[in-house]
Parts: structure tokens; sequence; C-alpha cells
């Protein structure tokens, strides 16, 4: 590829990284100012907080159930089936729990998040709103961040939770006592990894709600425009969920 | 000059590569309403988004009552806005809401006035174009035509000075198009300013008293119907009375790849 191209396409995507950042900032900012938008946020913390409950509860079961079976599998030769609800606990809050539930929500609540805000720019709603003088920042993008950062922490606890329900099923399958089972789970865990279970997803509830908004702004080209800009941040958010994840975890280990 | 009017001095607008206008020129003074031809794909919408600050110029200067607009922030630009309101392409209607809040939709954003005194506001302005019966219905329920007349009056609720049309009448039936050109003029007579920009000759000419056209970036023509007639430049004349040559001097070039696609594509 000649330089000059090769220039122009990292000039673009610096500028569209500045672009994320500074919507990123506007948004966050217009969480503290009025107008607050309460009607709009209610109505996305419903859509995306109960609406995404069915699939996150789905989620969490079979993750629970399976993850129980193969602990279960592993520690029969030891005689030590009584330790898997610790096992299912820390995993799941740790890491399944958050990155799991958070996958699922980019899927559902981030596509729709793009197509939702892309259908409005190619039909010219979002000028529109800007002509009317609304700062179009704070009624889309915080309003969902909003939302988002308070659904997506309950969403990874309840996910946790169903988990260690799955999880509970298995191991008396095993013959292991209940109350064995649930005493295993604080002998596992430390508060740190119940502080580290909240803070994971509500970042990745940051991301959805950004890179969903972000690329939903950008859309262009009509309705095929809207179909690929969705499918773009829905690859986006699900690399970065996951890259981010191993950072942050990093981080974690770090203050421990 | 006199600062009561629009001007676009010497603007220049590229995107994704292609110089949309070059060096343009606009004078929209009150009292005056103008019509910007051009064929499609000329950069006519752009015009109307750069004059409302949607998009910034590349070069040159647009003053709006005698205030530039290039240097102002988005809070301040939304002051200088207010007197400006835009009927878009398609109607831009918010689709989740019904037409009674998309037409209050300002007045409930600013909260000023009490709930009565707003429902009052819509009905007058709904009723301006005939669709009070409406006012509960959502967008997707009303015809092309019905959702343009509601556009219209989503434009007025916030008493605008000049009132811009894009395409107005492009897709609509003749019933249709004679709706749109009697509430212009209506408005006309009311003491707003309208500025549309269209390739539609029939309500030009039916609703314009100056007629600029654009054609390929540059300003080729700017006067009265009477000059547009007579005009001696063989684009216009062509523009206005097509022949076979015109195939050739009117066929767009390929469109460029859109502009916002990066390389944070991953797919
Ligand atoms: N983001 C963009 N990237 C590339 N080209 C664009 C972009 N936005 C608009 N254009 C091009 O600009 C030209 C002018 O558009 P527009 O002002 O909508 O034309 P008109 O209203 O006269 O039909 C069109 O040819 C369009 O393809
Ligand atoms: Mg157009």
């Amino acid at each position: 590829m000649p330089i000059a191209a090769l220039e122009n396409k990292l000039k673009l995507f610096f500028v569209e990284v500045e672009e994320f950042w500074l919507l990123s900032f506007r948004a966050v900012i217009g969480i503290f100012s009025k107008p607050f938008y309460y009607r709009e946020f209610v109505t996305q913390l419903d859509r995306i907080g109960v609406g995404s409950l069915f699939i996150v509860l789905l989620t969490g079961l079979f993750t629970g159930m399976v993850m129980a079976l193969q602990a279960l599998l592993q520690l029969k030769p030891f005689a030590a089936t009584s330790y898997v609800g610790g096992m299912v606990a820390v995993t799941m809050v740790k890491e399944l729990g958050p990155v799991l539930s958070a996958l699922m929500v980019t899927g559902r609540v981030g596509s729709a998040i793009t197509a939702e805000i892309g259908t409005m720019v190619v039909t010219e709603q979002v000028d529109a709103m800007r002509v009317e003088g609304t700062d179009i920042v704070k009624r889309l993008v915080t309003a969902r961040l909003k939302a988002i950062l308070i659904a997506m922490p309950l969403l990874a606890v309840i996910t946790d939770f169903i988990a260690l329900v799955g999880g509970f099923f298995m191991a008396a399958g095993y013959q292991v006592n209940p109350v064995m089972y649930r005493q295993s789970i604080p002998q596992f865990m430390v508060f740190q990894d119940l502080i580290e279970g909240v803070v994971k997803p509500a970042f990745f509830g940051f991301l959805i709600a950004m890179i969903g908004c972000h690329v939903g702004l950008r859309t262009g080209g009509g309705a095929e425009g809207v179909g690929n800009a969705s499918k773009r941040a829905v690859v986006l958010t699900s690399v970065f969920i996951l890259v981010s994840d191993f950072f942050l975890t990093k981080i974690f280990i770090a203050f421990r | 000059m006199s600062p009561h009017g629009i001007v676009m001095d010497k603007v220049s607008y590229s995107v994704g590569g292609r110089q949309i206008l070059k060096d343009f020129d606009l004078v929209l003074t009150k009292g005056v309403n103008r019509t910007i031809l051009g064929v499609s794909g000329a950069g006519k919408t752009t015009i109307l988004k750069l004059i409302l600050g949607l998009l910034p110029v590349d070069q040159g200067r647009i003053l709006i009552d005698g205030v530039e607009i290039g240097a102002l922030r988005e809070s301040k630009l939304r002051e200088v806005r207010r007197k400006i309101a835009i009927v878009f392409q398609g109607g831009a209607l918010f689709d989740s809401m019904t037409v009674g809040e998309n037409v209050g939709y300002r007045l409930i954003e600013e909260g000023r006035l009490s709930d009565s005194e707003i429902e009052r506001i819509v009905l007058e302005k709904l009723s301006f174009v005939g669709l009070e019966n409406s006012i509960d219905l959502y967008p997707a329920e009303l015809s092309g035509g019905m959702k343009k007349r509601v556009a219209i009056s989503r434009a007025l609720a916030a008493e605008p000075d000049y009132i811009f049309f894009d395409e107005p009448t492009t897709g609509l039936d003749p019933i249709g198009v004679y709706n749109i050109v009697d509430l212009m003029k209506r408005l006309q007579g009311e003491g707003k300013t309208t500025l549309m920009v269209t390739h539609d000759l029939h309500t030009a000419f039916a609703v314009s008293q100056r007629f600029s056209f654009l054609h390929q970036a540059h300003l080729v023509f700017e006067g009265t119907r009477e000059e547009l007639m007579a005009a001696p430049d063989e684009t216009t004349r062509e523009f206005l009375s097509p022949s076979e040559r015109s195939l050739f001097r009117f066929t767009e070039h390929p469109h460029q790849e859109h502009q916002t696609r990066t390389i944070t594509e991953l797919e």
C-alpha cells in the first residue's frame, strides 16, 4: 500500500479515536447536569435492563451448570467435590458473569442502540433534533449510558447468582451436601472479588453504550449503512470487552 | 449590506474527497423568497445544513442577521438557529413520538410553557396545515404528504423568521404538491422568508422571486425568473429544457466511497 494511503488511514483512525473519547467525555459530563431526560432514561433502563433479563438468566443457568459439571468431574478423583460451589462462584463473579452477560447485552442492546441512532441519522432526525435546540449527546447518548451503567452490574450479579443455582443442582446430582456447597463459596473468595464483579460489568456497559452510540452517530449511506454500522458496533464492542477484561484483571491483581 | 438576512460568502465545502461547493455565494434577503436549483446530488441539502451550522464550512463565511456562525459554539449556535426552521426532505419526524409531541417538541424541551399552553400552540400549528385530527397518530401512520405537513407545523412552533424547505414537493402527487405550494405562499404572506432547494421548476416558479443554480460545486446563475429564462450560459439553459446533450452534462460521477469508513472496521 502506498505510504500516503496508509498515512491517510492512520489519520482517520486517530481522528475517530479522538472523537470517541470526546463523545464519551461529553456523555459522562452530561450525567451530572440538567436536563436529565428522566422519561428517556426510564425507557432505556426498561429496555436494556428488563429486556435483557431473560437471555441473561438463560446464559447464567447453563454456564453455571456446565461449569459445575466439569469441575465435579475434575474434583471427584480427589474426593473434593464439596468445593464445587467455590469454584463456580469465583470464576463466575470475576470472569464469566461480567463477560458473558456483557456479550449478551452487546448482541441485544448494543446492536439496537447503533441501529436506532443510525436510523435517526440517515432519516435526518438527529439533524432535526439539533435544529430544534436539543443537545443530542445528552438526549441520545447520556440517557443510554446512564441506564446501562446501572443495568449492567445488576445483570452480571443476576447471572452469577443463577449460575450458582445451576451449579447447585448439578452438585446435588453428585451427592454434594447443600451446606458444604454454600460454605465453600466464601472460602474461595475475597471481598475484592465482589468489587471486581461489579466494576467490570460497569466498564463493559460503558463500552457497549459508547461504541454503540459512536458508531450509530457516524452512520451514513441509508438503510444498508445502518445494517453495516450495527454489525460493526457488535464486533468492535465484543473485541474490546474481551481485550479490556484482560487488562482490568491485571489491574485488579496488582491491587490485591 | 443590511444585517437582516442570510449571507453565504465564498463558501467551500468538501466531503469524502469530493468538492461539493466551491466559492459559493448566496444572499437571502428578508422578504425575498429564494430557490436553489440543481440536479440530485449537486449539494443542495448540504447548503441548508451548512447555513444551520450542522456541517462546518471548509472556507468562507456564513452570516445570519449579521452574526457569523463559523466561530460560534454549539450552545450559542442554538440561539441563532432559533430564527431558522427547516422542513427536511422526508419530514424527519421523530418516529418514537406522536404528531403532537413532534410539533410541540421544542416547546416541551424548553420547558417554559405549561402543558395546556403547549397543547394550544400545537393545535394551532397543526390546524394551520389542516392536520389537527392527527395529533395522536404516530409518523408511521401518515402518508408522505402528511409527514411533510406535520414537519411544516413543527417548523412553525419556534416562530422562525426563515423557513428552509428541502425538496418539499418531491415524490408527492399533484394534490400534495398543490397543498405544499399553498402552505408556502400562506407562510410568505405571514412574513416568513423561505429558502427552498429543489429540482422542481414548477414549484420553484410558484413560490420564489429569486433563483440560484448550483452546478458542479459552482454557482452558475443567480437572478430573477425573467433573467433565468433568458440565461445566456448553456448549462442553465439545458437544465431548464433538457435535450439529449444534457445527458452528458449532468451525468453524475460515480459516488465516492462513503467517508466514515475507517480502519477500525474489523469485520
Ligand atoms: N459523508 C459523505 N461521504 C461522501 N459523500 C457524501 C457524504 N455526504 C454527502 N455526500 C455526497 O455529497 C453530495 C451532495 O449531497 P446533497 O447535498 O445531499 O445533494 P442534493 O441535496 O443536492 O441531492 C452527494 O453526491 C453525496 O453523495
Ligand atoms: Mg438533498
